[in-house]
């Protein structure tokens, strides 16, 4: 058997392309290179085993979507909502990510080294063991974290030192918790979203995963480390109890 | 869901039509194969102080003698020619394309600051309400549109788009949902020099199309984007409003972002909102405008559909996708996503 196993999607629609790599995972291949990627879609859908994918060029849409176990390293930047409902297993974006990044994401990692889109992590959940992190190295836009039920969202503000996010930060946040750098404008947390400092015991509970990420990137730890952190999260255990019932 | 991509080349060099097929071919997921459509600009060299009036016949022995004679009655037709097709296997021709190049008197609008561009405007309306069977689809000086329900790839060689060239092109790629697609349902849509492709849903059209057919605009296309076409014309030539000023009007910051702002500022926004409420798109959408001398993309307010844009030499990409971009222009510089409700705009310089 060849490993690593080399696919040339030039020119390739994505269900030929998904078919080769599940008969790549079959014959045991642990390795997979993707070369000339330009936009399909649902590359690793649903995917399981332990094989690292390496994808060259631009995958499209919903890369990861219920994978569980794989690795996908994307030299490039990703369309919307790669890690869509991901189970468990690690997408490593060496650039950008469009909008929806992780959405609905239920297990595994998801680490970003430029900036993410709008609605980063929506409705991200967890359950018992399951909790889905998502670390992007730059800045997000409005509504990170939007019905958040679960989970971990760190956003880091690389080169700025504090990330640029517009309004509606965890609006609707019910559960899980954003952490962010630096910190936000409070006009900019969503509706029953509430915001304070991470204590120096967060921040050691934080720092694998920062170290993690400062792995995967060739980063310096210094520009990371030794910050404020502030901590995004649901402002009571249920913030919006009164909203479409109410209780006597 | 439908895909959208645009390129402005802002020295007004001109590419032929094989660039933007193959982009909008990339997309192939956002469509249905029941509309596609593409718009150039500077494509009629021989004719570029006509309009180039296109319109969709039912039929020829009934129709076309009505057209001309609406059209005589307000100017002259210089020039007038089947729009050439070729068979595709899997794409009926259901209508005849047609395109008038016309000379407006402007005599006949003697109150009319634009008189040329209001006789042409009025004769879309009236073709378009009162002649059964002809539609005009496009109506702009120096500007194609080419459109039918079909893949972008078929669609693009039923017209053989790459026999013609423009420094602006457009593509459109639909996926129709809440009206059937048939041919004038699909994009661009076009009136004078403006030209529209859009991705999402106006949900706000009742209000928009109340408010523009007050103002003499006709909704007959049976769909939502043909307003976004009305009020660009409306707001920019008729209102004499900025692009810029006008993509505020349709997609205005929020009421909490307008009353932090500077005093100045937002003053001006509290005029535009009240002004305009009646113009303010709601829903998800990503649009690209055009007209002769610059390119707008601009998405709603919170961001509802994708949009990216990039920059190589001397010229500007706007698409739905990175990878459409990408095929047309494989050495693009940095893909950048503009902020929710901010144009992007890419301008001719002479």
């Amino acid at each position: 058997m060849v490993n690593p196993v080399r696919i040339d999607a030039k020119g390739m629609h994505y269900t030929p392309l998904n078919r080769a790599i599940r008969e790549a995972v079959a014959s045991g291949a642990t390795e997979i290179i993707l070369d000339h990627v330009m936009g399909q879609r649902f590359i690793a859908d649903g995917l399981r085993g332990e094989v690292t994918i390496a994808i060259h060029g631009v995958p499209g849409g919903d890369l990861g979507m219920f994978m569980s176990g794989p690795t996908c390293i994307v030299y490039g930047n990703c369309e919307h909502a790669p890690g869509n409902t991901m189970d468990a297993g690690q997408i490593i974006i060496h650039g950008n990510a469009g909008d929806a990044v992780a959405h609905s994401m239920r297990g595994g990692k998801i680490f970003v080294r430029d900036n993410i889109g709008y609605r980063g992590g929506i409705h991200m959940k967890q359950y018992l063991e399951k909790r889905p992190i998502l670390i992007i190295g730059g800045s997000a836009r409005a509504f990170l974290g939007e019905y958040m039920a679960g989970g971990l969202i760190l956003v880091l503000g690389r080169d700025r030192g504090r990330p640029e996010i517009d309004r509606g930060i965890g609006s609707g946040i019910h559960g899980g918790m954003i952490v962010i750098r630096g910190g936000v404008n409070e006009e900019n947390l969503g509706v029953g979203a509430t915001m304070s400092e991470l204590s120096r015991e967060e921040i050691a509970g934080i720092t694998p995963l920062i170290r993690e990420f400062i792995g995967h990137f060739g980063l310096d730890s210094a520009d990371f480390l030794n910050d404020r952190y502030f901590k995004v999260i649901p402002s009571s255990a249920r913030p919006f109890a009164s909203k479409y019932t109410w209780e006597v | 869901m439908c895909g959208i991509i645009g390129v402005i080349d802002r020295t007004r060099e001109r590419m032929d039509g094989t660039g933007i097929r193959a982009a909008l071919s990339e997309m192939n997921e956002r469509g249905s194969g029941e509309g596609a459509g593409y718009a150039a600009y500077g494509a009629f060299p021989d004719f570029r102080d006509y309009y180039a009036i296109h319109i969709f016949f039912d039929n020829l022995h009934e129709t076309k003698p009505r057209v001309e004679e609406e059209l005589s009655k307000w100017g002259v037709i210089e020039y007038d020619e089947a729009i050439p097709t070729y068979e595709q296997a899997s794409l009926r021709k259901v209508h005849i394309p047609w395109r008038f190049f016309f000379r407006p008197d402007p005599h006949l609008m003697p109150r009319s600051i634009t008189p040329e561009d209001d006789v042409v405007m009025h004769l879309v309306m009236k073709v378009n309400t009162t002649i059964p069977g002809a539609l005009v689809f496009a109506s702009g000086k120096n500007v194609a549109v080419f459109k039918a329900s079909g893949w972008p790839d078929e669609v693009a060689d039923f017209y053989r788009i790459q026999d013609y060239k423009g420094y602006l092109w457009m593509g459109h790629n639909r996926y129709p949902t809440n009206t059937p697609g048939w041919w004038g349902g699909a994009h661009p849509f076009n009136l004078l020099n403006w030209s529209v492709v859009h991705n999402g849903e106006i949900t706000s059209y009742g209000t928009n199309r109340r408010y523009i057919e007050s103002y003499g605009y006709q909704c007959t296309m049976y769909t939502d984007t043909e307003v976004v076409a009305y009020l660009f014309d409306l707001l920019v030539r008729r209102h004499g409003l900025s692009i810029e000023t006008a993509v505020k009007a349709l997609a205005p910051p929020f009421w909490d972002e307008i009353d932090r702002m500077p005093e100045k500022e937002r003053e001006i926004f509290r005029a535009i909102r009240l002004a305009y409420g009646s113009a303010l798109m709601n829903g998800p959408f990503a649009i690209v405008v055009a007209n002769e001398e610059s390119m707008v993309g601009f998405t709603d307010r919170i961001k509802l559909r994708p949009l990216v844009y990039g920059v190589k030499g001397n010229r500007l990409y706007i698409s739905s996708e990175e990878a459409a971009i990408r095929t047309m222009e494989p050495d693009v510089e940095e893909i950048t996503m503009p902020k929710a409700g901010e144009p992007i705009i890419g301008r001719y310089v002479a």
